[in-house]
C-alpha cells in the first residue's frame, strides 16, 4: 500500500483536534453546556482521525514539520505502535469527558474551563507523543505532557494538592531532565541521528556496557514508567479529582511512559540487540521488583485511589518486564497489556469516580453493601477488575498470557514466577472491593442509588469493552505483530 | 634584581597596599582612597614601560638623539580620566548615601536597611 | 555603508550628550529610541556584510597598528545585533517605565547615561584594539553605576557603590594585562598582539596578563566566585535598566572574554598552556549550582532572577570553557538565548514593580488570575530558565549538553542538570506563590503600561520562536565559533 498525498496531514490533524477542542472550550467559557460540546467533538474528531488511521496502518506515513537544528527535525511518523496508543487516548478521551460532565456537575468542581482546556492539552501531547518520528519530537511532547497536567493535578489548589503537584513536577521533570536528555543527546552523538529506525538505530553503534547504562537512562528518565524507586507522583497525583485520575493517571500520562520504554526498546535499540547484548537484564529486575512490591502496597491500602494508584504501579512494570525481556512475544505482551490494562484501570477509576459522587465514601473499608445500590457500578468493577487479573474471558488474559509467553520465549523462569505472584496478588488487592460491596450487609439506614447517568454509561461501555478485547485481540495488535515479524 | 626593578617592586607594594585598603575599609571614602592609591600604582606600571634609558622626555630638540616612548604616557592620560571619572562618580554617591543614610560607613548603613526592612 | 562599523558606535555615543542637552524628557526618549533603532540597523545591515568577510575600519583614516581599528567579524557582529535589539526594546519598554520611577527633571540624563551605556557595549564589541576596549568597558560600566544608582530605593546606592568598587577593581586588573601584553610585545592592536605574542609564549609577564585580564573579565561577567556585585546591582536598578543589564551587561563582558582568550592570546596559550579551561569549567559548575541553590531562598523576585543570572553565566562559561568549536557555538548559543530569556523576565518584574510597588515574593501571591498577561510571561520565560521544550533554553541546553558529553565531561552535565532542576523549583515557587495563594483584596496601584507589557511578551515571544526554530541563533553561534576554530588550541 502506498499513502497518498493527503494521508500524512492526518497525524497532526489528529494531535490538532484535541487542541482545536481546547481553544473552543475557552471561546466558550461563559457558556457552560457548549463548552463542555466544544470538548466532546474535539474527542469524537481525535477519536475519528486516528481511528481512521488503522486502515492505512501498513504504509509508510510520515509528516515532516520543521527543522529544529541541522539533522534534527520535528516529525510525526505513523507505525502500529503507536497507532495503538494513540488509539487508546484517543478513544477513551471522549469517553472520559463524558463521565467528567457528570462528575463535575455532581461534584461542584470549581474552575471548569481551565479543568476541560488543560485536559485537552495533555490529550493533544498524548497524542504527539504517540506519533512522534523521533526521539526529539518524543521528547517535547513528553515535557509538554507533564507541564499540561500539573494545573489538573493540583485543580483542588489545597496544601495536599500542592504537595502532590511539587512531587509530581519535581520527580517527572527531574528524571526527564537528568536522564532522559542525556540520553538522547548521548544516542544522538553516538548515532547521529535519533529517528525511530525498525531494528534499532543503536544496533551496532555502542558495547553492552554503554547499552545497559543508556537503557537504565532510558527507562528510569521515563519517570512516567512509574518504575522503583520513582514512582512516589503517582500516588501523589491522586489528590486530583477522578476524571483527571482516570484518564491521565491510568491511561494518558502513565501510558505514555511505557509507551516511550517499549517505542525505545523496539525502535531505538532493538529487541535483537537488547537480546544479544543482555543489557537489559538490571531493568529487567527492577521491573520485576517493581511489580512484586507495588502490588504488595496496594493489599495494604485502605484508601481506593491510592490502592489502584499502587495496582498501576505494579501493572505498569508488567508493561516495562515486557519491553525488558527482549522478547518479540513479550513485547508484543507489553502493547497489548498496554490496551488492556487502559481499558480496565479507566473503568476501576470510572467507579470509584461514581462512588465517590453518589456516597462520598473513599475508603475500601467503607463499601460494605454498597454492591446492591450500586449494581452498574460494582458489576462493572467486577469485570475491570477480573481484566486486570487476567482471567477469561477479558482483554487482559490475552496480555498476560502472551507476557508469560514471553518469558518463556527469554528464558527467564524467575520472571514467569514474578509474573504468576504478582496475578496473585492483584487478585488479593482488587477482588475484595467488589466481593465486600456485594455480599456484606449495609450499614443500617444508608439509602443510596447510582451515580448521574453520565457517570454510569461510560464505565458500563468501558467494562462492555474489557470484555470485547477478549474476542479481538488480533485485530489489536496483529500490525504491531507483523512489524515485529512474528509468526 | 631588587635593584635594576626596584619601580615595579614599588608598584607591587602601592597596589597592594591600595587593595588591602579597599578590602579591609568599611569606609565609603576610604575605599574610594585605596581605588585611588591602587590605580595610581598602574598608571606607574604603565608610565614605567615608556622609560628608555638614557632618554628625555619626547620632545623633539635639536642635539637628542633618546627620547622616552610617548604612548604609554599618553594611555595612562586616559586611563587617568576613567579613574577620576570613577572617583567622582563614587564620591557623588558616597554624598548620596550619607545624605540617606546618616552615615558613611557600609556596615552601618547595611544595619540601617536591615532594620527598616524588619519593622516594615 | 562604509562608515558603518563606526556609526554603530558612533550614534549612541552622540546622542548622549544631545539627550542632555535636550531637558525634555519626551524629545530625549525620542532621541534615544532613534538612536537604538540607528544602531540596529547598522547591526543588521553589518551582520549581512559577514557573507563577503569581516570589515576592517581605521579609525580617522589611521592604519593599524598606528591608529585605532574597529573590526567586525562573524565572531562580534552577532553581539553587535543582540546588544541593539535589545536596546531598541528596552527604549520602546522604557517610557512609561521610566516616568514612573525617575524624577521628570533627571529624566533626559537618564536617557543620555543609557546612550552611554549602549554605546561603551556596543565600542567595546566593535573595537579591535585592546585599550580602547578597556575604555569602552569602563564607560558601560560607568554608565551603569550610575543609571543603577537612579533605582527607587535608597539600597539602590549601596549596591551602585559596591559594584563601582568591584567593578573598577575588575576594570584595574584589565588594564594591568593589557599593559603587560603591551610591554613584551609593544602594540596594542588586537591582530598585531595575536600575531606576535605566539613568539614570547612562556613569557611570564605574558603569563600574568593573561591572569589579570582573565581575573578581570570575570569580574565584569560577575562569574562565580566574583559575582557578588550583580544581585543587588540588577535588582535595585530602575526596571528598564535591569533589563538592558540583564540581557547584555555581562554578555559584553563574556564576549570581551572570547575576544582576548582566543583572538588576542590565543587558544593554545590560555586553554592550553594555561588552565584557564579547567579553573572555568570549576567556577562554571560552582555558579550553576551554587547560585542556583541561592536563588531559591530569595524573597524578592529581581535578587531571585539576578540569582539566577550569575547561575547561567555558569552555562555559558562551561560552554566556552570546553574551547572545541561545539562548546564555544553552545556558549554563544546561550548568551543570545539567555539574554532575550532574562531580559523578558526583568521586564516582566518591572510590570509587577510598576503595578505593585513591590516584588517582594508574598506581595505576588494569588496575582496569577488578576494579571494572566504578566505571568504567563514570567512562565513561559521561566520555562526557558529551566531550559523545558519548546523555549530557548532547551536548545543553548541540548547544545550545552551535547558539547559536554561530546569531551566527556560528565560532572559538568551533572552540574548542568542540576542547575535545571534547581531552577525548577524557583521557577516553580514563583508559580506557585502567583497562583496556588488567594489573591489580596488590595487594588493594584496603576493599570497596565501596553508599550511595557507588549515589549515583554515581544521578548518571550522571541525565546519561543528560538525555542521552536533556532535556525537563526544557531547560525550566528555556528558561525562565531567557526571563525575563532582556527585559534582553539
Amino acid at each position: 500500500m502506498t499513502a497518498t498525498a493527503w494521508q500524512p496531514l492526518l497525524l497532526p490533524l489528529a494531535v490538532a483536534s484535541p487542541l482545536l477542542g481546547g481553544v473552543g472550550v475557552l471561546l466558550l467559557r461563559h457558556r457552560p453546556n457548549l463548552r463542555e460540546s466544544a470538548s466532546f467533538a474535539g474527542g469524537l474528531a481525535a477519536a475519528v482521525t486516528v481511528l481512521s488511521l488503522w486502515a492505512v496502518v501498513g504504509t509508510d506515513l510520515r509528516f515532516e514539520m520543521w527543522t529544529w537544528l541541522p539533522g534534527l527535525t520535528f516529525a510525526f511518523h505513523l507505525e502500529p505502535l503507536g497507532l495503538l496508543f494513540a488509539t487508546v487516548a484517543a478513544v477513551l478521551w471522549p469517553i472520559t469527558t463524558l463521565f467528567s460532565i457528570g462528575y463535575v456537575r455532581a461534584n461542584g468542581l470549581p474552575r471548569q474551563t481551565s479543568f476541560y482546556f488543560y485536559f485537552a492539552v495533555a490529550v493533544a501531547a498524548a497524542l504527539w507523543i504517540a506519533f512522534s518520528a523521533n526521539l526529539l519530537t518524543l521528547f517535547v511532547g513528553y515535557e509538554v505532557l507533564t507541564l499540561a497536567t500539573v494545573p489538573l493535578v493540583t485543580h483542588e489548589r489545597s496544601a495536599a494538592a500542592r504537595r502532590g503537584g511539587r512531587v509530581y513536577l519535581g520527580l517527572l521533570l527531574a528524571t526527564s531532565i537528568c536522564l532522559l536528555l542525556p540520553a538522547i543527546v548521548w544516542t544522538w552523538l553516538l548515532t547521529g541521528s535519533t529517528e525511530f529506525v525498525p531494528g534499532g538505530l543503536l544496533a551496532g553503534h555502542a558495547g553492552t556496557g554503554v547499552l545497559a547504562v543508556l537503557l537504565g537512562l532510558f527507562v528510569i528518565g521515563t519517570g512516567k514508567a512509574a518504575l522503583m524507586p520513582f514512582h512516589r507522583w503517582l500516588p501523589e497525583a491522586m489528590v486530583a479529582p477522578t476524571p483527571v485520575s482516570a484518564l491521565l493517571h491510568a491511561v494518558a500520562v502513565v501510558k505514555a511512559g511505557v509507551f516511550t520504554v517499549l517505542k525505545i526498546s523496539i525502535y531505538t535499540f532493538g529487541l535483537d540487540t537488547l537480546d544479544s547484548s543482555g543489557a537489559s537484564t538490571v531493568m529487567m529486575w527492577t521491573a520485576g521488583i517493581t511489580v512484586l512490591v507495588a502490588a504488595g502496597i496496594a493489599t495494604a491500602k485502605d484508601n481506593l485511589k491510592a490502592r489502584l494508584a499502587y495496582s498501576t504501579v505494579s501493572q505498569l512494570a508488567y508493561i516495562v518486564l515486557g519491553a525488558m525481556l527482549a522478547s518479540r512475544v513479550a513485547a508484543l505482551g507489553g502493547a497489548l497489556h498496554l490496551v488492556t490494562h487502559a481499558v480496565g484501570k479507566i473503568t476501576l477509576f470510572f467507579c470509584a469516580g461514581a462512588i465517590y459522587t453518589s456516597v462520598r465514601k473513599s475508603r475500601v473499608s467503607e463499601l460494605d453493601g454498597l454492591g446492591r445500590a450500586m449494581p452498574w457500578t460494582f458489576g462493572a468493577f467486577l469485570v475491570a477488575a477480573l481484566s486486570i487479573i487476567g482471567l477469561p474471558p477479558l482483554g487482559g488474559t490475552w496480555s498476560k498470557w502472551l507476557l508469560l509467553q514471553g518469558t518463556a520465549d527469554a528464558g527467564e523462569a524467575v520472571m514467569m514466577a514474578v509474573l504468576l505472584v504478582g496475578s496473585l496478588l492483584s487478585l488479593a488487592y482488587l477482588l475484595p472491593i467488589p466481593l465486600r460491596a456485594f455480599s456484606r450487609p449495609a450499614p443500617p439506614g444508608a439509602v443510596h442509588g447510582e451515580a448521574p447517568p453520565a457517570c454510569v454509561v461510560p464505565l458500563v461501555v468501558t467494562a462492555a469493552a474489557c470484555v470485547a478485547l477478549f474476542f479481538v485481540p488480533d485485530l489489536i495488535v496483529g500490525p504491531l505483530g507483523r512489524a515485529l515479524e512474528l509468526p | 634584581m631588587i635593584a635594576t626593578h626596584y619601580i615595579y617592586w614599588l608598584i607591587i607594594v602601592l597596589m597592594m597596599s591600595g587593595l588591602y585598603i579597599v578590602l579591609s575599609h568599611g569606609h565609603l571614602l576610604k575605599k574610594l582612597i585605596g581605588l585611588n592609591v591602587f590605580q595610581a600604582a598602574v598608571f606607574l606600571l604603565y608610565v614605567s614601560f615608556g622609560k628608555v634609558a638614557g632618554g628625555t622626555a619626547p620632545i623633539v630638540a635639536p642635539g637628542i638623539e633618546t627620547y622616552s616612548h610617548p604612548l604609554p604616557a599618553v594611555l595612562v592620560l586616559t586611563a587617568i580620566v576613567v579613574g577620576m571619572a570613577t572617583t567622582s562618580l563614587g564620591l557623588a554617591l558616597a554624598v548620596r548615601i550619607f545624605r540617606e543614610y546618616g552615615t558613611l560607613e557600609e556596615d552601618e548603613a547595611i544595619v540601617a536597611e536591615a532594620s527598616e526592612h524588619t519593622a516594615a | 555603508m562604509t562608515h558603518l562599523p563606526v556609526l554603530q558606535v558612533l550614534i549612541p555615543l552622540m546622542g548622549a550628550p544631545a539627550c542632555a542637552l535636550l531637558r525634555q524628557r519626551r524629545a530625549a526618549w525620542t532621541l534615544f529610541l532613534l538612536v537604538t533603532g540607528g544602531a540596529l540597523v547598522c547591526a543588521v545591515l553589518l551582520v549581512l556584510r559577514m557573507e563577503q568577510g569581516s570589515v576592517r575600519y581605521a579609525l580617522g583614516g589611521w592604519p593599524a597598528p598606528r591608529g585605532i581599528e574597529y573590526v567586525i567579524d562573524p565572531l562580534n557582529a552577532p553581539m553587535l545585533a543582540l546588544v541593539s535589539l535589545i536596546a531598541l526594546i528596552v527604549a520602546v519598554y522604557a517610557r512609561p517605565s521610566v516616568e514612573a520611577e525617575i524624577e521628570t527633571r533627571r529624566i533626559p540624563l537618564f536617557y543620555a547615561c543609557m546612550c552611554l551605556c549602549v554605546a561603551g557595549m556596543l565600542g567595546v564589541i566593535a573595537t579591535g584594539d585592546a585599550f580602547n576596549a578597556f575604555v569602552f568597558l569602563e564607560i558601560t560600566s560607568l554608565s551603569s553605576y550610575a543609571l543603577i544608582a537612579m533605582g527607587k530605593r535608597r539600597r539602590a546606592l549601596l549596591a551602585a557603590f559596591r559594584y563601582l568598587i568591584v567593578g573598577t577593581i575588575g576594570a584595574t586588573f584589565l588594564l594591568i594585562g593589557i599593559a603587560l601584553a603591551y610591554a613584551v610585545t609593544g602594540t596594542l592592536n588586537m591582530a598585531d598582539l595575536a600575531q606576535r605574542l605566539p613568539d614570547v609564549y612562556g613569557n611570564r609577564a605574558l603569563t600574568a596578563a593573561v591572569a589579570f585580564v582573565v581575573v578581570g573579565l570575570a569580574v565584569k561577567m560577575a562569574l562565580f566566585p566574583l559575582h557578588s556585585w550583580l544581585p543587588g546591582a540588577y535588582a535595585e536598578a530602575p526596571s528598564a535598566v535591569s533589563t538592558l543589564l540583564a540581557g547584555v551587561g555581562t554578555k559584553v563582558a563574556v564576549y570581551a572574554f572570547l575576544r582576548f582568550a582566543l583572538t588576542v592570546f590565543g587558544g593554545s596559550l590560555v586553554f592550553g598552556l594555561l588552565p584557564v579551561g579547567s579553573i572555568g569549567l570549576v567556577a562554571a559548575c560552582a555558579a550553576m549550582v551554587l547560585a542556583s541553590a541561592i536563588a531559591c531562598f530569595q524573597r524578592d523576585l529581581k535578587y531571585l532572577l539576578g540569582w539566577s543570572s550569575v547561575a547561567q553565566i555558569g552555562y555559558i562559561v562551561a560552554g566556552l570553557s570546553l574551547a572545541t568549536v561545539d562548546g564555544i557555538s553552545a556558549g554563544y548559543l546561550h548568551m543570545i538565548n539567555h539574554a532575550v530569556t532574562k531580559a523578558a523576565l526583568f521586564a516582566a518584574a518591572g510590570v509587577l514593580l510598576m503595578r505593585l510597588g513591590s516584588v517582594d515574593l508574598q506581595a505576588l501571591a494569588g496575582l496569577g488570575r488578576r494579571m494572566p498577561w504578566t505571568f504567563a510571561a514570567i512562565l513561559l520565560a521561566g520555562l526557558g530558565l529551566i531550559g523545558l521544550p519548546p523555549t530557548a533554553g532547551f536548545v543553548s541546553k541540548w547544545a550545552l549538553v551535547l558539547a559536554l558529553v561530546e569531551q566527556g565531561q560528565w560532572f559538568v552535565v551533572g552540574a548542568v542538570l542540576g542547575s535545571s532542576l534547581l531552577a525548577v523549583v524557583y521557577v516553580g515557587r514563583i508559580v506557585e506563590i502567583a497562583w496556588f495563594r488567594e489573591p489580596p483584596e488590595t487594588p493594584l496601584l496603576r493599570p497596565p503600561a501596553v508599550p511595557m507589557v507588549a515589549m515583554t511578551w515581544l521578548l518571550v515571544l522571541m525565546s519561543l520562536y528560538f525555542g521552536l526554530s533556532p535556525v537563526l541563533p544557531a547560525a550566528l553561534a555556528d558561525g562565531a565559533a567557526v571563525a575563532v576554530a582556527g585559534r582553539l588550541r
